[in-house]
């Protein structure tokens, strides 16, 4: 098998993977309820929800750190994705020996750790105080929270990755930027593998509320599994999630030698940032459009190639018009036989996590030769013309998948994955 | 030489000592450089503050500098700076296929409404139902964007329109050398032929600090250099407000240009050193090892925190080395954190560019140079984790 592309790089072949959402722990268990159209979304019960327009999240509730912060969740939900690909993988849990990229949520000093410093200071003027109480306080835990290496740092440390470990942000695409970094850093011949995580745990309720304040949750409470509806005429906004995927990247090359499986093949990544707004696209849609074909450029594969899109689909009103622009502006005629889903319809918009859980949810719709419907599509709206596997899975033989990722600040993100090499 | 190493075509830093790559040299070489100290505003810590900067100087529109608060102002201001330096502002093409690295921490939280918050939780129970009330209703909306990592980017590509890839790494000093290490590898291997890396820091705010004191590492009596924090109160450290970015290019695509650059970005390492079992001077000489630094006395340009553990290890792997000759300049600018490398590299290349030493910053504590650096060691050991070095050489 050949070992390097049309570009004369190193092919970068997926040899573990590991996923966790709302939906449940592992491949196995999301895989079922994704393909039997099953939603994770439900009413929040982490806080109360007094004084919220949104009551309901796509939350991981299952965990032992389920309640215990941003922190400590996103690093169990990462550590959970990291250990079964790395487990599928078939290398040592603790000596992965290539380098870490995690996609995380930025960090902050826990509102509930913030209280009770304060409750313990000397005097109470304020945030000065907070600071003397934190001082006197010694309190690791807390300094480890507010430090944003931590997360990384513990993974590196329990896998035995090499080097200085990336921690990213690229808001919504940080996922799939984490993939990227991994692929090019192999690609640069820097390494035979990288692991490459999105982990996201921070559906905290000032979280919740930030986003509220944009505008950018749906406020369809009342029948929470019907609140994500990318695609419908109807749709209000995303629901928040969390969640985390893994991915064992590693060169075809060293997985072939390791008599290793191969899972799938990496075969292109491409970005375009976007500077019309903080918050919204530009209206013509190119830096989408860009960000799209430099990803099936970088692949070595024309538009026609792609057999299916998983898409961003957030379910907001401009995520999902602008994406339909920029695939039918790229596709062009051709876009209305491409089918087109949004694992979000179900698991929610997983933030940091949603680029890399969505890669896993990618590559095994290849392995599997099933598409994940997109649910809750009861309104179609008339200005998309997809065809976003309505409401039920459908059997396809893919070989070629395009998953997008956009995020605030402009981030557009898109990769290519394929079943075989070139 | 090769067409793809990588040079530094432009360099934006701004720091308590003033804005700019020549005022950063004046204050640094003057006799006896002395810091800027604010000492009252959070006694009983000292910090370093921002300069007085006009920002409409970068950031023209009114409406871009209200969605920021001070710290997004501040690296978008600097990347302004290094765009400039590097010729390239305005350059819509340029900027197009120009590839954004950033250094991030978060953003600053809303003073005011937390400490309502904090006032009010003292005398009620229902915490949980507090916070709903009070975020949901005294929260600026557009606040979310001022304080996410990922926007100190994404205000570059709409202020600059810097719209290649754009990648924000995160976590303390670490973030800042894997942005410089990573950014270097893509023009080496060909993936990136110029392209804008660096980080900003702004610690006039009380959360700035407050991480910092967590673990009790910021220092408490009068302004020391950083070498000298040790017997003092408090943990060592004293911040600055700052920025550094750089424009890197292939010399390939500097040369087309026919832009001059300041210096060459060598070797960068980086290194995840297990502090709690293995002594850090000993991670940091490894570091050292795999430089393959030239012969002779060689300046170093130490991001020295002043934090105790960390500044002695550091302190003491460079003196067991015998070649190095420090300066730990953030005894002068105070600890930038994720901008702390960057600003190293910057200036480090400002000393091969110059072809001159800087004077010693502590005099008790640094040795003289007296030859012409053509080559200079940058280093950003992290105050509590991560370390990464890096060699500047002449272009």
């Amino acid at each position: 098998m050949k070992t390097t592309d049309s570009f004369a790089r190193p092919v970068v072949a997926v040899t573990g993977m590991g996923v966790v959402t709302s939906l449940g722990q592992g491949r196995e268990d999301n895989w079922n309820a994704l393909i039997g159209g099953r939603s994770g979304i439900h009413p929040i019960t982490r806080f109360p929800v007094d004084h919220l327009a949104t009551t309901i999240a796509g939350t991981v509730d299952f965990l032992p750190s389920s309640n215990d912060g941003a922190s400590a969740l996103t690093f169990e939900l990462a550590n959970l994705a990291a250990a079964e690909a790395v487990g599928q993988s078939g290398l040592p849990a603790d000596d992965f020996a290539g380098p870490l990229f995690l996609a995380a949520p930025p960090v902050e000093l826990d509102w509930r750790h913030r209280l009770s410093l304060y409750a313990g200071a000397r005097d109470h003027n304020g945030n000065k105080s907070l600071i003397e109480a934190a001082r006197t306080a010694h309190a690791m835990r807390m300094f480890d929270e507010s430090q944003f290496a931590t997360i990384a740092d513990r993974l590196a440390e329990q896998y035995g990755t090499r080097g200085l470990p990336i921690t990213l942000s690229t808001a919504c695409a940080s996922g799939a930027t984490a993939i990227q970094l991994g692929i090019e850093a192999i690609r640069r011949g820097e390494c035979d593998r990288a692991l490459a995580i999105g982990a996201d745990g921070s559906a905290t309720a000032e979280a919740l509320i930030r986003f509220s304040l944009l505008s950018a949750l749906t406020t369809h409470n009342d029948v929470p599994e019907k609140a994500s509806r990318p695609f419908s005429k109807d749709r209000s906004g995303f629901v928040l999630a969390e969640g985390a995927g893994a991915l064992v990247l590693e060169s075809l090359e060293s997985a072939l030698a390791r008599g290793a499986e191969i899972l799938g093949i990496m075969r292109g990544c491409g970005e375009k940032s976007d500077d019309f707004h903080r918050t919204r696209s530009k209206p013509d849609g190119s830096p989408a459009i860009a960000a799209v074909r430099a990803a099936l450029s970088d692949a070595g594969m024309a538009e026609g190639e792609i057999d299916y899109i998983n898409a961003h689909g957030t379910s907001t009103p401009e995520n999902d018009k602008m994406e339909h622009l920029s695939l039918s502006t790229v596709f062009g005629e051709r876009i209305k036989d491409v089918p087109v889903s949004s694992n979000k319809s179900m698991i929610g918009h997983t933030l940091s996590a949603a680029g890399a859980v969505e890669a896993v949810f990618s590559l095994m719709t290849m392995r599997e030769g099933i598409l994940p419907p997109t649910i809750n599509y009861d309104t179609p709206d008339p200005a998309i013309e997809l065809d976003v596997v309505p409401n039920v899975k459908r059997e396809a033989q893919v070989s070629t998948v395009l998953s997008n990722s956009f995020g605030f600040g402009g981030q557009n993100t898109c990769l290519v994955m394929a079943r075989e090499p070139e | 030489m090769s067409p793809r190493d990588v040079v530094i075509t432009g360099m934006g830093i701004v720091s308590s000592l003033g804005e700019g790559a020549d005022a950063h040299w004046r204050a640094l070489t003057a006799a006896s450089p002395a810091p800027v100290l604010d000492r009252e505003r959070f006694a009983p810590y000292t910090i370093h503050p921002l300069p007085e900067i006009d920002w409409s100087q970068q950031i023209p529109r009114r409406g871009d500098q209200r969605q920021m608060e001070t710290w997004q102002r501040l690296g978008t201001y600097a990347a302004g700076l290094a765009l400039d330096d590097a010729g390239m502002k305005g350059d819509e093409a340029l900027c197009a296929a120009m590839d954004l690295v950033v250094a991030a921490g978060g953003g600053e939280r809303d003073e005011a409404v937390d400490q309502a918050i904090l006032d009010a939780s003292l005398t009620r129970n229902d915490h949980d139902v507090l916070l709903n009330e009070k975020l949901t209703t005294e929260l600026r909306p557009t606040l979310f964007l001022a304080q996410l990592s990922n926007l100190l980017a994404g205000n570059i590509s709409i202020v600059h329109k810097v719209t290649g890839s754009s990648r924000t790494f995160m976590g303390e000093e670490g973030s800042g050398v894997s942005a410089i290490e990573t950014a270097a590898a893509r023009i080496r291997a060909g993936q990136s032929s110029h392209l804008l890396v660096g980080g900003a820091f702004q610690t006039e705010h009380s959360d700035m600090l407050l991480a910092y004191e967590l673990a009790g590492f910021l220092h408490r009596d009068d302004w020391k250099p950083v070498w000298q924090r040790a017997a003092s109160q408090g943990g060592g450290v004293i911040t600055g407000s700052g920025a550094a970015f750089l424009v890197l290019e292939s010399r390939e695509h500097a040369q087309r240009r026919g832009r001059e650059a300041y210096a060459s970005i060598g070797p960068v390492v980086s290194r995840r050193s297990r502090r709690n079992s293995e002594p850090l001077a000993d991670g940091i000489g490894a570091m050292l090892d795999r430089m393959s630094l030239p012969e002779g006395p060689l300046l170093a340009v130490s991001g020295a925190s002043g934090a105790h553990a960390a500044t002695q290890a550091e302190e003491q792997a460079l003196s067991r080395d015998g070649r190095l000759v420090p300066r730990g300049f953030s005894s002068l600018t105070g600890h930038m954190k994720e901008a702390q490398f960057p600003f190293a590299v910057a200036l480090a290349a400002l000393a091969v560019r110059h072809g001159k030493a800087y004077p010693a910053f502590d005099t008790d504590k640094e040795a003289a140079f007296d030859g012409v650096p053509e080559a200079v060691l940058a280093t950003a050991i992290g105050y509590h984790c991560f370390e990464g070095m890096g060699l500047v050489t002449k272009a």
